[in-house]
């Protein structure tokens, strides 16, 4: 069995966050399977496509209730960009989407000079500087790190979603995920 | 703000890095994948790989050289070249690019910007246009279109472009400075980044076009010199440019 199941969203990349699970030394696969989501030692919702096209693929597929439920059963789900405003109630994105709110809070269009806001930028308070790449940002009151005053980071429970791509944040960013997988 | 950005862009031609990168430090200067690695080690924001044979064979290579990128890059890449329906973009993304840029097909049907971006969101779509006296050039820079540099961008971006890669065919390696007029008056236009490219031949220059814009590409400087990146960085940091901090490897 795998290390890691990167849940399938049916489109996008999620070579990258792959090859950098690999780089940590775990395996990984992509699936949508409800069952094998709820029996993963760790999950990742990569950050690809867009919210309407992943949560119908999530609900379509059975893997948003098998979502659910693990985050319920306390089992690690980390939740990247786009993964992590999924896991928020709502999103403004597409004309509005019903997210798998499992935390509280909900997604906003970006409010900033430049949108997308695209690039590398500090996180406070944590002090070491991510790849962004977004135009909708979550709020939440799971918030532990912001970013330009951005919320970039919840955490609840077992639960661990940022907005950044660690897999494309050079060392910082496999830092990152290597500290995530150890909370297994 | 996020910190302004440097982006080398390596040309590829059927799966070799081609022009000028010079030989310093690398086992074989011509592979893209060892090339990625050496800049984004060397503290690379971001790269650029552009495909410029741009034929169906082209594009096969180009994909493979993609997924070996990914495999190996923790920093986000961009390619660009050869890239004219939705499959195509959907293929180099699906290989592990972070996203496409477009240039003549966008030109030529402007819909593929929306249909890309809807897709894989306005992030993944960067549209390149070629400007030179006030109109987008196509092929390289070799053929002048009707169509005005500035409303382009403008409706590119309305299109759902998540960046515009701008390129004074008049500068483009001349080495002598950025077109900052140019790159003024799009970024003044659009509220997405915009990537100043064309003309870099000094850290100076490149400051000059970060503290108008987002992002520069850059090419012959750091391809005549690949170890001077931290260097390179540096100097634009002298002039008051704020990049982002790099982390000596322990």
């Amino acid at each position: 069995m795998s290390d890691v199941v990167v849940v399938d969203y049916g489109a996008g990349n999620t070579r990258s966050v792959r090859a950098a699970l690999t780089h940590l030394g775990k395996s990984s696969v992509v699936l949508s399977d409800p069952a094998a989501i709820l029996e993963a030692s760790f999950v990742v919702l990569p950050g690809v496509g867009s919210a309407r096209s992943a949560m119908e693929h999530l609900n379509q597929t059975g893997a948003a209730d098998a979502l659910r439920t693990r985050f319920s059963n306390g089992g690690a789900t980390l939740g990247i960009c786009l993964g992590m405003q999924l896991a928020l109630q709502t999103s403004e994105e597409d004309d509005g989407v019903t997210c798998l709110g499992l935390l509280e809070g909900d997604v906003r269009r970006l409010q900033a000079d430049r949108v997308p806001r695209l690039g590398w930028a500090n996180v406070d308070p944590w002090n070491e500087s991510f790849y962004f790449a977004h135009s909708f940002v979550g709020q939440s009151p799971d918030t532990v790190a912001t970013s330009d005053g951005f919320c970039v980071a919840v955490r609840n429970g077992s639960f661990f979603g940022v907005q950044f791509h660690p897999e494309k944040s050079g060392d910082a960013g496999l830092n990152f995920l290597e500290q995530c997988l150890t909370l297994v | 703000m996020p910190y302004s950005r440097l982006i080398p862009c390596l040309d590829v031609a059927n799966g070799r890095v081609v022009k000028g990168v010079s030989f310093v430090g690398l086992r074989d200067v011509g592979d893209p994948v060892e090339l990625a690695k050496f800049y984004s080690d060397g503290g690379a924001d971001e790269l650029v790989f552009l495909d410029i044979t741009a034929t169906p064979e082209g594009a096969k290579t180009m994909t493979s050289v993609v997924a070996q990128v990914a495999d190996v890059l923790e920093i986000p890449f961009t390619v660009g070249g050869g890239i004219r329906t939705v499959e195509d973009a959907s293929r180099i993304i699906e290989a592990g690019a972070d996203r496409v840029s477009l240039n003549s097909a966008a030109l030529s049907n402007p819909e593929l910007i929306s249909e890309i971006a809807e897709l894989f969101g306005s992030q993944a779509v960067v549209v390149a246009i070629d400007a030179g006296d006030g109109v987008v050039h196509t092929h390289g820079g070799r053929n002048a279109t009707e169509i005005k540099t500035v409303p382009w961008a403008i409706e590119a971006a309305s299109r759902g472009a998540g960046e515009i890669l701008l390129t004074s065919i008049r500068q483009d390696g001349q080495r002598t400075g950025f077109d900052l007029e140019l790159t003024r008056q799009v970024r003044d236009a659009i509220s997405i980044p915009v990537i100043a490219s064309g003309g870099a031949g000094n850290a100076q220059h490149i400051a000059e076009a970060l503290r108008i814009t987002d992002a520069a590409l850059i090419a012959s400087i750091v391809h005549e010199n690949p170890a001077g990146l931290k260097g390179l960085r540096a100097e634009i940091e002298s002039f008051g440019i704020t990049l982002r901090p790099l982390k000596e490897k322990v």
